[in-house]
């Protein structure tokens, strides 16, 4: 490709900044992981059904399979790299406590998509956790320990 | 000794921080220097005589390094390896015809690989592939399993009369005269399609070549990385020690993964070496829908014969079974079907016929359950049948035709996929049938709630199913147990992992005798260069096969340890004991030695070493089981259904499983819920659907439909304990297990729902559409 063509990407990813010159067609999710190196967001399907690839754009849940990394420019993301501190996010930890995960790929899509939805649904009950991971597929564990696993969060993070 | 880790307690797991946490390293997380970016042309037609493959214009392409047809691979182009020969059956006809890496004359499925394009990027791989010319004149394509065997059906493989792949008849007892005074015969044609394995993760390989070191190392979503080295080695002419193939983290594997060997599995390496640079090639979702193998098609006639009490007096089956394109996997999922039709019950009489058939379809291998699922869709229909037309309740006829507690081992007289005979080595059917029948409140349903129900016009229907699964098949698999200086112990094992927990369970298996919680144990799997004897994670073998191997490494290695201790503290065996990471003598805690500290003298820098003795506390050992061991279990449901959209809703979903000794109850319980949900995903919403061509019509999640949160209920476990007499630690598989019976408890579920009115359910996978087909009577709309 034409090297003219290359546009410049900047902003923010888990508190740092990045600036790049990329193809305009290339995927956030591609840019993420292979031009930031940050690959602990995975790449399902590419047509937005999967959600392993949901990170956050400015504390929003976003599939970055379906978005360009130029219309990230300007924008604060978070990965799922940025969610522990030195210890885990309290959903990070309720997943191991109840082993909301087995082969662990759809896992980073699912917490991220976890985090805005607890913050606005701070005591859901089960049939909204259902709704909120009905657009994350995970073929492992049939669900239900990903629920317990959110139940627990709540109601940590509600402490 | 009882700990908080060992065996039987809800570990946590050892591997979810790293996974937690982003860190974990799949096969599209390698990133090498100098990387190249792998795309593959594939054929959009299913059968086609291939004139000509124009590379020229994709090779002018800015950014392409390389592209392949078959002809630029001289030599190295050739068939795939037959994975697994024909079980020594004496009435077998058998022949073979396995995949090739790329295309050449003809094309036999859409999505056959035909070029290769290598570039600095997959985007530009991918515009290059665009820019090859194929030039292939369609020929008529086998689309149907019935099909393959008409008289006017396209020929697949030219070198064959026929499209018939193997022709099997198995028997046991004379059906025949056996059943010659049945009170009843009940005889039905049940179908089922076909569906993908859809692990989230799609397959990849990375193929690094270090020309300096002559050494080949590939990363690669396999399910049996030692194989796949074996092979890559023996094909690229290299010593085995000079190909290393990694199978990091694992995104689901559910059988293809294990299908040997791919065409990108071939091909990357080679190029690898040709090109001298790192090569990446990770396949895309929908590349997956028809390049990764699929299964499920299967057509059966059946028939059970049973006496006036509906016992069971014998089944006679004759089915045809799809292997798509090429048949490299043998004959191992129609043999599961055949052997895993007999069920939980005495049969004393059974004839088995199946074709083996080759079809224009991708090619199948087995997924999740692996054949299983037919045989326990017919078995149960079948008994389903004979209960409603004797008057006998669908409990009661299982009940009766249960093998008893002293039935073990039991000889079925025919021959399992593993070449064993199919002998049952343990079972105990009645406690879980029971157990199932009170966790879903059988009786009160049937005489009060579904009364109810149906008075207030809803149709509400249960399920009640029994099923066994042939679990846990050798060869053999080994494992090395080491106590490092730090105390820490490491286990390395060779059967990769996708997901099922290996890194927990085998470290409880071993921290038990060694006295150290299953935190302190690392487990490294799936990495020829830490171990490399043994076959792979399939049939629900790993805590059986490998589980074991770590046990018996384990009690060497404490062997060695107390050895070690006795002559560190100056106290005779006997009286040592281990625990909390110190071996200390017994009612003398003072006297006493960190493991750690006895690793470090059992390697020491100097002084002289009593001749014979080995250093370190370190131990290999190897199981293989004679036999597989016989997993079991019975499954419930209430299911409702809604008669104007003919959608489902699952009230109540209940497993009652055994799998002998449990290792880690949260584990177990987490495959079994998976299972199901996969299960359910083939009963009521997966299908590869076709057309008359052999197009796939629905090659995307947004049409392919994998169950949601909204689609797999909360489900009910209970366990019954019947340990494998086969193995030391007593267990018996569990990872296939949840997904085999789902589609006869549909079935059962969906006709009591909708009463007497309702229709036969003799095929799977339904859907909304085909059940509402159904209801308006039908059947073959």
């Amino acid at each position: 490709m034409d090297e003219a063509q290359r546009v410049n990407v900047g902003g923010s990813v888990n508190g740092a900044r990045f600036e790049r010159e990329v193809e305009p067609r290339l995927l956030l999710s591609d840019f993420l992981r292979h031009e930031l190196h940050l690959t602990g967001t995975h790449v399902g399907c590419e047509h937005g059904v999967c959600g392993a690839c949901t990170v956050l754009i400015d504390g929003e849940a976003v599939r970055s399979c379906l978005m360009l990394a130029v219309q990230a420019d300007g924008c604060e993301i978070t990965t799922v790299e940025g969610l522990a501190g030195d210890a885990l996010h309290p959903i990070q930890a309720a997943f191991h406590e109840a082993h909301g995960l087995q082969c662990g790929f759809c896992t980073p899509g699912i917490l991220t998509s976890l985090v805005p939805f607890l913050r606005d649904h701070p005591d859901p009950d089960e049939q909204e956790i259902r709704e909120a991971i009905s657009g994350n597929l995970c073929r492992c564990t049939g669900y239900q320990n990903i629920v317990a696993a959110v139940e627990l969060a709540s109601e940590n993070m509600r402490g | 000794m009882t700990t908080t880790s060992g065996i039987g307690a809800s570990t946590l797991r050892n591997e979810d921080h790293r996974l937690l946490t982003g860190s974990a390293l799949f096969v599209d997380d390698v990133h090498l220097e100098g990387m190249l970016h792998v795309a593959f042309v594939r054929s959009d037609y299913a059968h086609g005589v291939l004139r000509d493959v124009d590379l020229s214009a994709a090779l002018a392409l800015p950014g392409v390094i390389a592209a392949y047809a078959a002809d630029d691979l001289g030599e190295y182009w050739s068939p795939g390896p037959l994975l697994v020969p024909p079980p020594p059956i004496e009435r077998c006809e058998f022949r073979s015809a396995t995949q090739v890496p790329l295309a050449k004359d003809k094309v036999r499925h859409v999505g056959e690989a035909i070029a290769m394009i290598v570039a600095e990027s997959r985007y530009v791989a991918e515009d290059g592939a665009a820019l090859v010319e194929v030039d292939i004149e369609p020929l008529p394509a086998v689309a149907t399993t019935e099909g393959a065997l008409a008289d006017d059906a396209a020929r697949i493989h030219d070198q064959f009369d026929s499209n018939q792949a193997a022709h099997v008849v198995q028997e046991k007892g004379d059906y025949e005269s056996a059943t010659a005074d049945a009170a009843l015969r009940v005889r039905r044609r049940f179908r089922m399609d076909r569906g993908a394995s859809a692990p989230m993760e799609n397959r990849g390989i990375v193929a690094q070549w270090d020309e300096r070191c002559a050494e080949l190392t590939i990363w690669d979503t396999t399910q049996a990385p030692i194989p796949i080295r074996n092979g890559l080695a023996h094909m690229l002419g290299l010593p085995e020690t000079h190909v290393r193939v990694i199978a990091p983290f694992i995104g689901g594997g559910f059988g293809p993964k294990i299908m040997m060997f791919y065409p990108e599995e071939v091909l990357l390496p080679w190029a690898a070496m040709q090109l001298k640079r790192p090569l990446k090639w990770i396949e895309d979702r929908q590349e997956s829908f028809f390049a990764t193998t699929q299964e499920r098609e299967q057509i059966h006639d059946a028939e059970l014969a049973v006496d006036a009490d509906g016992r069971i007096l014998g089944v006679r089956d004759s089915f045809l079974c799809d292997t798509g394109a090429y048949n490299p996997y043998g004959l191992t999922i129609p043999i599961n079907s055949q052997c895993t039709l007999l069920g939980p019950y005495d049969v004393p009489n059974y004839w088995s016929e199946f074709r083996l058939v080759f079809t224009n379809k991708p090619i199948v291998t087995p997924v999740r359950g692996a054949g299983r699922q037919h045989g326990v869709f017919v078995m149960e229909r079948l008994l389903d049948l004979a209960a409603a037309e004797l008057g006998i309740d669908r409990a009661e006829i299982r009940r009766r035709n249960f093998l008893p507690p002293d039935a073990f081992p039991h000889d079925h007289e025919i021959l399992y996929q593993d070449f064993a005979p199919l002998v049952y080595d343990s079972g105990n059917y009645e406690p879980a049938l029971d157990k199932a029948l009170e966790m879903i409140d059988y009786h009160r349903f049937a005489t009060e709630l579904q009364p109810a129900y149906r008075t207030d016009g809803r149709a509400v229907g249960l399920g009640i199913v029994s099923y066994v699964e042939g679990t846990g098949v050798g060869p053999y698999e080994g494992a090395r147990v080491t106590v490092q200086t730090d105390g820490r112990v490491c286990v390395a094992t060779g059967v990769g992992t996708q997901g099922q927990g290996h890194f927990t369970s085998f470290a409880q298996v071993v921290a038990e005798p060694l006295g150290v919680s299953a935190a302190e144990v690392d487990v490294i799997t799936g990495d020829t260069s830490h171990f490399n004897w043994g076959t792979g994670t399939f049939a629900s073998r790993g805590a059986v096969v490998a589980g074991n191997a770590c046990h018996a490494a384990a009690l060497a290695v404490r062997g060695k340890i107390l050895a070690t201790a006795a002559g560190a503290l100056g106290a005779d065996e006997s009286d040592l004991e281990i625990g909390g990471g110190f071996v200390h003598v017994r009612d003398e805690p003072d006297r006493t030695i960190s493991l750690g500290d006895l690793a470090a003298r059992a390697n020491p820098l100097r002084g002289a070493v009593t001749p014979g003795t080995e250093p370190g506390l370190e131990a290999t050992a190897y199981f293989g089981p004679e036999r597989g061991s016989t997993a079991s279990g019975v499954h419930a449901i209430v299911l409702e259904i809604d008669r104007d959209t003919a959608q489902i809703d699952i009230l109540r979903y209940v497993v009652v499983h055994d799998c002998g000794t449990v290792i880690n109850p949260m584990i177990v319980e987490g495959q079994i819920h998976g299972g199901v949900a996969h299960g359910i995903g083939n009963a009521f919403y997966e299908e590869l659907v076709f057309d008359e061509g052999a197009q796939l019509m629905n090659a995307s999640f947004m049409d392919y439909l994998l169950p949601t949160a909204m689609d797999v209920p909360h489900i009910e476990t209970a366990h019954v304990m019947t340990p494998s007499p086969l193995n030391p630690l007593g267990v018996k598989g569990v990872g296939e297990a949840g997904a085999i019976p789902v589609g006869a408890l549909f079935a059962q579920a969906i006709e009591d729902a909708l009463g007497a009115d309702a229709p036969e359910i003799l095929e799977m996978p339904l859907s909304p559409n085909r059940l509402f087909e159904l209801l308006q009577g039908d059947p073959d709309a």
